[in-house]
């Protein structure tokens, strides 16, 4: 049983334009059977942040191609991408290279 | 192995890819001691240091190996608010600031095209992204031009004319940048003098060098004419397809900034392609039917206006490098909405050629970089042949050399102009007087009504036939193109009166093997 966590959920690029226009999410996921990984936090957000367009954000079960992943001002492809365990007081930021946002 | 559409089932094989867990343990691949925060190529990871040296050499050899911009010469800075202009605003800057051999020794100045109106913004958002804008040119301090997009609508019918000049040698290129610093002064002169130049209407700042100059807020003068507005509007709307849309906007925007470079005394216009970007574009314009033109549309130089070469200075970085330096070094930029801004993915040409790319990307990490290889080994040669007769019939709307069939013999309108100019003048002038009667009535110069009507009627059909395949099919796209900016229909008019008037003399030249007569008879 994994405890509640505090992250904050930054989106850049434009990929806020789906979350209402707001850049910056103090979040607090709340306690499950599985520990917080970024796969689950992506259903977390698509279930709780994103406002419109679901298609625009996340393809299957992880990003659209084209949005980058940066956990704590890191690329995540050096911490395992989708498998990164949440830790408390994380930061994670999606940034959109993509063309208008 | 292809499939259709977004029903990947699986994620790609991760475990079979010598996954690059490098995780707390590993190292920058240069320094072998940093803490890695971005993976580049596959499995390349780099501390914050090494990342911030290996993006600045990028950029300082891409301009120092291409011996294309001379010290002092005059440097217009494209910049869109978007992460790659800015990135490439922010490097000039640097370059500029150092202290060493390696310094960059141009004279930049930076324009912004503010486009709300092509994307159906209201004025309000677009004074806030403006205000915004203005702050990040105050922080940059360079020379400033903020236009708007709708003064395209008071452009001069010669911005769509090449102007060549000699870039042959060191000396003929050196050359033309003092020429054009000389005119910046006579611009400077004559807008001291208090001309009403359109432009110049006093949202050109000269910041350069106290960029803590203390500007007000924009001033009334500086926003367009709710006509011009409402005009574009109009214009944008009449649209049928997001992909013509795009294609539209690109157009208009690099005639404005031709323009503004042109009037500034600016030789070279820098863009802020990425690879990424570049890689699209290669895909989408051969879609587009631009295949003649991707050498031009993609290389790293561009000389299709003759007197103004635009340059790509950012076409070796990725977009992911990009972002990432202007996370880790808060490069400021602004984000404005763009004409595509929440489409579906399918919603234009750009919009999908995006979306392949990046997916291919995603699971080939090769792939930007394979399509972007090709562009650089486009040559520019084909049509360098014709060099001896510099006036070789141009696009009117993306300006490239036309690469059609000047006779225009496979299509109907072809067929039609042909039958049109075999006929007697007299025949023609009794057809158009019959079709023409209710012109007379609203009181034209009677002498040269026909010739009036028949231009009315198909000024259509005359732009058209001054665009290259792909512009064409654009326009098509427009149900009619009244609403397109005056100097384009303008410039469209007088061309083919030229070419009439070629044809009336024709007759009466001497015939010598002159290939132009041909192009002209049809």
């Amino acid at each position: 049983m994994a405890a509640p966590l505090s992250v904050e959920v930054e989106f850049g690029g434009g990929a806020e334009l789906l979350f209402d226009g707001v850049k910056k999410h103090q979040v607090t996921l709340p306690g499950q059977e599985e520990p917080w990984d970024i796969r689950n936090l992506l259903v977390w957000i698509k279930k709780n942040l994103l406002k419109e367009r679901p298609e625009l954000f996340i393809q299957g079960d992880s990003v659209r191609p084209g949005i980058l992943v940066l956990i704590n001002d890191a690329d995540w492809e050096l911490l395992g991408e989708l498998d990164y365990q949440l830790q408390d007081q994380d930061s994670v930021l999606f940034i959109s290279t993509l063309h208008g946002g | 192995m292809c499939q259709v559409g977004e029903d990947y089932a699986e994620p790609p094989p991760r475990e079979s890819l010598p996954a690059p867990r490098l995780g707390c343990g590993q190292k920058c691949v240069k320094c072998k001691q940093g803490e890695p925060v971005v993976v580049i190529r596959a499995g390349d990871a780099f501390c914050r240091d090494c990342f911030k040296a290996f993006y600045i050499h990028k950029f300082r050899a891409m301009i120092g190996k291409n011996r294309l911009i001379f010290p002092g010469e005059k440097v217009l800075l494209a910049w869109s608010g978007g992460p790659s202009s800015s990135s490439m605003v922010w490097q000039v800057l640097e370059g500029l600031s150092q202290h060493s051999a390696k310094r960059l020794r141009f004279v930049p100045g930076v324009i912004y095209v503010d486009e709300g109106a092509a994307c159906g913004r209201s004025l309000e958002d677009r004074a806030k992204t403006l205000a915004e804008v203005k702050q990040v040119l105050h922080t940059v301090g360079f020379p400033w031009h903020v236009v708007s997009l709708e003064e395209v609508f008071g452009l001069p019918p010669s911005v769509l004319r090449c102007c060549p000049q000699e870039l042959a040698g060191t000396e003929g290129a050196y050359k033309a940048a003092v020429d054009s610093f000389l005119q910046h002064q006579h611009t400077l002169q004559v807008e001291g003098a208090g001309d009403s130049y359109s432009l110049a209407r006093g949202d050109e700042e000269q910041s350069w060098p106290q960029s803590q100059d203390p500007h007000g807020p924009p001033s009334p003068a500086a926003s367009p004419s709710a006509a011009q507005t409402e005009a574009l509007c109009r214009l944008f709307e009449s649209v049928q397809t997001l992909t013509a849309k795009e294609e539209l906007l690109q157009t208009l925007r690099s005639h404005l900034i031709l323009h503004v470079a042109r009037a500034h005394g600016y030789s070279k216009v820098m863009t802020g392609d990425s690879c990424t970007r570049l890689a699209i574009k290669l895909m989408t314009n051969l879609a587009l039917g631009r295949g003649a033109f991707l050498a031009w549309d993609t290389g790293f130089s561009d000389e299709r206006h003759g007197d103004v070469v635009v340059v790509r200075p950012m076409r070796d970085h990725t977009l992911k490098e990009v972002a990432f330096y202007n996370r880790l070094f808060a490069v400021p930029s602004v984000f404005t909405p763009a004409v595509d801004t929440k489409a579906p993915e399918k919603a234009s040409i750009h919009r999908l050629m995006e979306a392949f790319i990046l997916q291919l990307q995603a699971q080939f990490p090769s792939t930007v970089s394979t399509v972007y290889r090709t562009s650089e080994k486009l040559v520019k040669a084909p049509r360098e042949d014709c060099a001896g007769e510099p006036e070789g019939p141009r696009c009117l709307l993306c300006l490239c050399i036309l690469d059609i069939d000047a006779a225009d013999s496979a299509t109907a309108f072809g067929a039609q102009t042909s039958t049109l100019s075999q006929m007697p003048p007299s025949a023609l002038q009794a057809e158009a007087g019959t079709r023409t009667a209710p012109c007379c009535a609203v009181g034209r110069a009677p002498g040269c009504c026909w010739k009036a009507c028949r231009r009315e009627h198909d000024s259509q059909t005359q732009v058209i036939q001054q665009l290259c395949y792909s512009c064409r099919g654009n326009m098509k796209d427009l149900p009619s193109l009244d609403p397109l900016p005056p100097y384009i229909l303008a410039e469209a008019q007088l061309r083919s009166q030229r070419a009439r008037v070629m044809q009336e003399i024709q007759d009466y030249l001497i015939e010598d093997s002159d290939a132009e007569t041909e192009t002209t008879q049809s």
